[in-house]
C-alpha cells in the first residue's frame, strides 16, 4: 500500500481540490514536452542541414520566419488560458472560498515550532481558548490561557494531526519562532507557517487512511528540519468522534507523552 | 584617464592594483573560477551526505575536523553551512563575477574600441571590494559554529535566531561589501558603454554581449541597493538590538527571544527578492550576450533579428523588476497580488521565448562550424530552454503549491544558471582565451571537456526534477525521514554521482587552462575569423588597446556579405 503512495511522478491525491493542480501540471508539462522537442526536431536539423563542409555556404539572408510567429503566439495564447483559466481560479479559491462559519467543517490550529507542529483543537465547545506566547512552555505548547473558559476543554497534540474524511477543514496556521511551511504532498497543500501572521487554509480529504509522516515541512526552518514531519489520520466521522471523546477525556496527556 | 602614460608603473601597479581593464577583468576572472570550483566542491561534500545519509564520512572528518562532524557523521548544521554557502558562493562570488566583472571588463570595453573603463580606478576599488568580500565569506568558515547556515536566502526569523554565531554576521558584512562592488562596477559599465564609443559605433551597431551586459548594469544598478539596505537591517538586528524582521511574542527554543517585537519577516522576504529576480536576469543576460557572438561567429551569418534580440533584453530588464513576488506566493499573499505577480511572470516568459527562438533560427541557412566554444554555445540554447520552461509551473501559483520549496525549484533554477549560464561562460573562456593570451586552447581536451560537462550536468539536474514531483522539500540534510524522500533516493544517489563525476570532468578544463597559456598555438589577432572590434586589437591587446583608434562602418554581425571577398565583414574594416 505504501509502495503506491509514493512514486517517482506526483504522489497520489486524496484530496477534493487537488487534481485542478494536477491537471495544471501535467498540462504544462505536456505543453514543454511539445515546445522542446518542436525546437529539438528543428535545432538538430539545422545543425546537420547546414554544417560547414566543402562547398557548402552561409547565406547572408535570414529566414522569414512565419512558423516561430505562430509558435510564439501558441505560447501566449496558452500561457493565457492556463492563467486565466485553471491557475487564478485555482489558486484564488484555495485562499477566499472558506466554507462559511456553523457549516459542516472542522477548524485546527496549527502552531509550528523548531521542530515540530503543534495542533490545536477546540474541543466539544467548538471555542478555541485564548493564547499567549507569554504562557508557551514545555506543559504548554500553544501558549493556552487557562483562566478562559473556553480554554477548558481545549487539546494539543504534537506531530499528529486526525481529520474526518469527506469534511473541509480549515486551518488557521502560525508559528511560534522561524518561518515553517506547511506542506502535505498527498493532499496538494502548502503555506508558510510565518511567526506573527495567522494565514488559514484549506483543504478537504476524500480517503480514510493513516498517513505516516504526510505533513512535511517546505521551508529551512533550523538543524533538524528534516526531521519536522507529522502523521495525518484521515479518520470516518465516526472514528474522528471516537478519537475527539478519548482526547477530551484526558487522553490528552497520554499521547503528548507518547510523543515525548 | 591613464591611456597614454608610457612609463612603466611596476609590477605592483601592473599586476595587482592596476587600473587596467584588462588585468582586472583577468583577476575576476581568475578570482572567480577559483570561488566557482570552492562552490562546487562544498556541494560535492553535500552530495554525499544527501546519497548516503548518516553514512561514515571519516574521510572528511579528518578533512574538516570535528566541528562538522561527530563520529564520521556529518552534522546537520555542517551541512546547512555548505548549503548556504554554495549558493551565496555560486551567485555573488562566482557566476555574477565571472559574467560581468570577468567577460564584461575584458571584452566590453574592446568591443566598443575605448582604451580602458571610463573610471578605471573605480574599476579597480570594484575589484578590491569584492576581493574583500569574499575573503570575509572564506574566513567565516573557519570562527567559531562555522560559516551562515540559513540558506543563501538568509530568512529572519531563522537568521536571526542564533546571534552568538558570527558567522551570519560575516555573512551580511560580506555581502555588503559584494553589493558596493557591483555597485561601483555597474555605474562604471553605464558610463563607458554610453560615452566611449568609437566613431562610427551606433547603439545598433553594438554587439549583442555589449547590450547584455549593458541591460545588467542597470539592473545591479537598481536592484542591489534595496537588498544593501535589508542587509545592514538584519545586521542591525544582529549585533544593535533593533527588530526589523521579529514580530511580538517570538518563542526561540521555548524561551522569548530578546529584542523581538514590531518587525515582520516577510519585509526581509520582499527586498531580498526585490534583487534576487533581477538577479537572475544578471545570471543569464551576459550568458546569452555571449552566445549571441559565438552563434553569429560559427554560423559565418547575421544573427537572426538583432533588433528583436536587444528589444526583447530592454523589455526583459523592466520586467524583472516587477515578478519578485513569485517567489512568495505560499507566504499568505492574497489573490490580487497573486493574479499581478502570476500574470506579469508569464509576460517576462515571452522576450526569453522570443530570444531562444532568434538564436535558434539564426542557425537557419548557416555554415556551421563545431569548434569548441560553438559546442558550448550550442549546448546552452536545449540546457536554457529546459530552465525556462520548468519555470512555468512555478510561476502559475496554483501548479507551485505542490511545487514551491521542492526540488523541482533546485532543478528548474540550476538548468538555467548551470547546464545554461555556466555552458554559455565556458564557451566565452574558450572563445575569447586566444585574445587574452595570444594563443588557442586544445581543442581535443576542450572537447573531452565539453560532453562529460554536458552529460553530467543533465545527470545531475534531471533528478531534481523527479524529486521535486515526488514532494521532496529543498534543504533536507536526509530526505529518506520522509516515505516520498525514500521512494525517490536511488535519484539522489545518481544525482551525486554525477556531481562527482561532473568533478572529474572538469579535469580537462583545468590542465588546459593552464598548459595553454604556455603550449598553445600561437594565432594572429583574429584567428576565429570574427567581426567585432575586439578582434581589431592585438593579441594579447596592449596597455591601451589598439594601436590606432578603430573607426565602425557597419553591424556588428555582416558574415558572408554577398559581393565581399571574404566570408565576414569586420565592423573596423572599411
Amino acid at each position: 500500500m505504501e509502495e503506491s503512495i509514493y512514486g517517482w511522478w506526483l504522489p497520489i491525491d486524496i484530496s477534493v481540490n487537488g487534481h485542478k493542480v494536477d491537471l495544471l501540471i501535467d498540462m504544462l508539462h505536456w505543453f514543454m514536452v511539445v515546445i522542446f522537442v518542436g525546437w529539438a526536431i528543428f535545432f538538430t536539423y539545422c545543425l546537420v542541414r547546414f554544417r560547414a563542409r566543402e562547398g557548402h555556404k552561409a547565406s547572408y539572408e535570414t529566414i522569414k520566419a512565419k512558423p516561430s510567429k505562430y509558435a510564439e503566439i501558441f505560447v501566449v495564447i496558452f500561457e493565457v488560458v492556463l492563467l486565466f483559466g485553471l491557475s487564478i481560479p485555482t489558486f484564488g479559491a484555495s485562499r477566499t472560498d472558506f466554507p462559511a462559519e456553523g457549516d459542516d467543517r472542522v477548524e485546527i490550529h496549527v502552531v509550528a515550532e523548531q521542530f515540530q507542529w503543534n495542533v490545536h483543537y477546540p474541543g466539544a465547545d467548538g471555542k478555541f481558548g485564548s493564547t499567549s506566547p507569554k504562557l508557551v512552555d514545555s506543559e504548554n505548547l500553544v501558549g493556552l490561557d487557562h483562566s478562559d473558559p473556553a480554554a477548558a476543554d481545549d487539546f494539543v497534540t504534537a506531530g499528529i494531526m486526525h481529520i474526518p474524511v469527506d469534511t473541509p477543514v480549515v486551518i488557521r496556521l502560525t508559528s511560534k519562532d522561524v518561518i515553517h511551511s506547511f506542506f502535505i504532498p498527498i493532499m496538494r497543500v502548502k503555506q508558510d507557517a510565518i511567526p506573527g501572521m495567522a494565514i488559514p487554509m484549506q483543504f478537504e480529504a476524500t480517503r480514510v487512511g493513516e498517513y505516516s509522516k504526510a505533513i512535511a515541512c517546505a521551508q529551512l526552518c533550523g538543524n533538524n528540519h528534516f526531521t519536522m514531519s507529522g502523521d495525518l489520520f484521515v479518520d470516518t466521522q465516526e472514528d474522528y468522534d471516537a478519537w475527539l471523546a478519548e482526547m477530551a477525556s484526558g487522553g490528552d496527556e497520554e499521547e503528548e507523552e507518547e510523543e515525548e | 584617464m591613464s591611456g597614454h602614460d608610457h612609463h612603466d608603473p611596476g609590477f605592483i601597479r601592473k599586476y595587482v592594483f592596476s587600473v587596467d581593464h584588462k588585468v582586472i577583468g583577468i583577476q575576476y576572472t581568475v578570482t572567480s573560477l577559483l570561488f566557482l570550483f570552492l562552490g562546487f566542491a562544498l556541494m560535492m561534500i553535500m552530495r554525499a551526505q544527501l546519497a548516503y545519509p548518516k553514512a561514515d564520512f571519516s574521510f572528511l572528518e579528518n578533512i574538516f575536523g570535528e566541528a562538522g562532524f561527530v563520529g564520521g557523521t556529518m552534522l546537520p548544521e555542517f551541512y546547512n553551512q555548505l548549503g548556504a554557502m554554495h549558493g551565496t558562493i555560486m551567485v555573488f562570488l562566482g557566476v555574477v563575477p565571472l559574467a560581468v566583472g570577468g567577460f564584461g571588463n575584458y571584452v566590453m570595453p574592446l568591443q566598443i574600441g575605448a582604451p580602458d573603463m571610463a573610471f578605471p580606478k573605480l574599476n579597480m576599488a570594484s575589484y578590491w571590494v569584492y576581493f574583500t568580500g569574499g575573503v570575509v565569506m572564506i574566513c567565516s568558515f573557519f570562527v567559531e559554529g562555522g560559516a551562515a547556515q540559513y540558506g543563501w536566502t538568509s530568512y529572519p526569523p531563522l537568521a536571526n535566531t542564533q546571534p552568538h554565531l558570527i558567522g551570519q554576521t560575516m555573512w551580511l558584512v560580506g555581502m555588503v561589501f559584494l553589493i558596493t562592488s557591483s555597485l561601483l562596477g555597474s555605474v562604471n559599465f553605464i558610463v563607458t558603454i554610453v560615452q566611449l564609443r568609437v566613431k562610427g559605433l551606433t547603439f545598433f551597431r553594438l554587439p549583442f554581449f555589449v547590450w547584455a551586459q549593458f541591460i545588467t548594469s542597470f539592473l545591479l544598478l537598481l536592484a542591489f541597493p534595496p537588498l544593501e539596505a535589508a542587509g545592514v537591517l538584519q545586521l542591525m538586528d544582529r549585533v544593535a538590538g533593533t527588530s526589523f524582521f521579529m514580530p511580538d511574542g517570538l518563542i526561540i527554543s521555548g524561551s522569548p527571544a530578546v529584542n523581538a517585537g514590531g518587525g515582520n519577516p516577510l519585509l526581509w522576504q520582499h527586498l531580498f527578492w526585490f534583487l534576487a529576480h533581477p538577479e537572475v536576469y544578471v545570471l543569464i543576460l551576459p550568458a546569452m550576450g555571449i552566445v549571441g557572438e559565438i552563434v553569429a561567429n560559427n554560423t559565418r551569418k547575421p544573427l537572426w533579428g538583432y533588433r528583436s534580440l536587444v528589444y526583447s533584453v530592454i523589455f526583459l530588464g523592466f520586467m524583472s523588476f516587477i515578478v519578485w513576488a513569485h517567489h512568495m506566493f505560499m507566504t499568505g499573499m492574497g489573490q490580487s497580488m497573486s493574479i499581478f505577480f502570476q500574470t506579469t511572470t508569464m509576460i517576462i516568459s515571452i522576450p526569453s521565448v522570443i530570444i531562444l527562438t532568434a538564436l535558434i533560427l539564426s542557425l537557419w541557412g548557416g555554415s556551421i562550424r563545431f569548434n569548441t566554444p560553438m559546442l558550448f554555445a550550442l549546448s546552452f540554447l536545449p540546457m536554457f530552454a529546459i530552465g525556462g520552461l520548468t519555470g512555468l509551473p512555478l510561476g502559475l501559483a496554483a501548479s507551485d503549491i505542490q511545487l514551491h520549496d521542492t526540488y523541482y525549484v533546485i532543478g528548474h533554477f540550476h538548468f538555467v544558471v548551470a547546464p545554461g549560464t555556466l555552458m554559455a561562460l565556458f564557451a566565452g573562456v574558450y572563445f575569447w582565451y586566444p585574445k587574452v593570451t595570444g594563443r588557442m586552447m586544445n581543442s581535443a581536451l576542450g572537447k573531452l571537456h565539453w560532453i562529460g560537462t554536458l552529460v553530467f550536468l543533465n545527470g545531475v539536474f534531471i533528478p531534481m526534477f523527479v524529486q521535486g514531483m515526488a514532494g521532496v522539500s529543498r534543504r533536507l540534510y536526509d530526505q529518506t525521514h520522509y516515505e516520498h524522500g525514500q521512494a525517490v533516493q536511488e535519484w539522489t544517489i545518481a544525482s551525486s554521482w554525477s556531481a562527482w563525476l561532473l568533478g572529474i570532468a572538469q579535469i580537462p578544463f583545468i590542465l588546459n587552462f593552464f598548459m595553454s597559456f604556455f603550449a598553445g598555438k600561437k594565432v594572429d589577432q583574429n584567428p576565429w575569423k570574427a567581426t567585432t572590434l575586439e578582434w581589431a586589437a592585438p593579441s594579447p591587446p596592449p596597455h591601451g588597446n589598439f594601436a590606432t583608434e578603430p573607426e565602425v562602418y557597419r553591424g556588428p554581425y555582416e558574415y558572408s556579405v554577398p559581393g565581399a571577398s571574404d566570408d565576414y565583414s569586420p565592423q573596423f574594416v572599411k
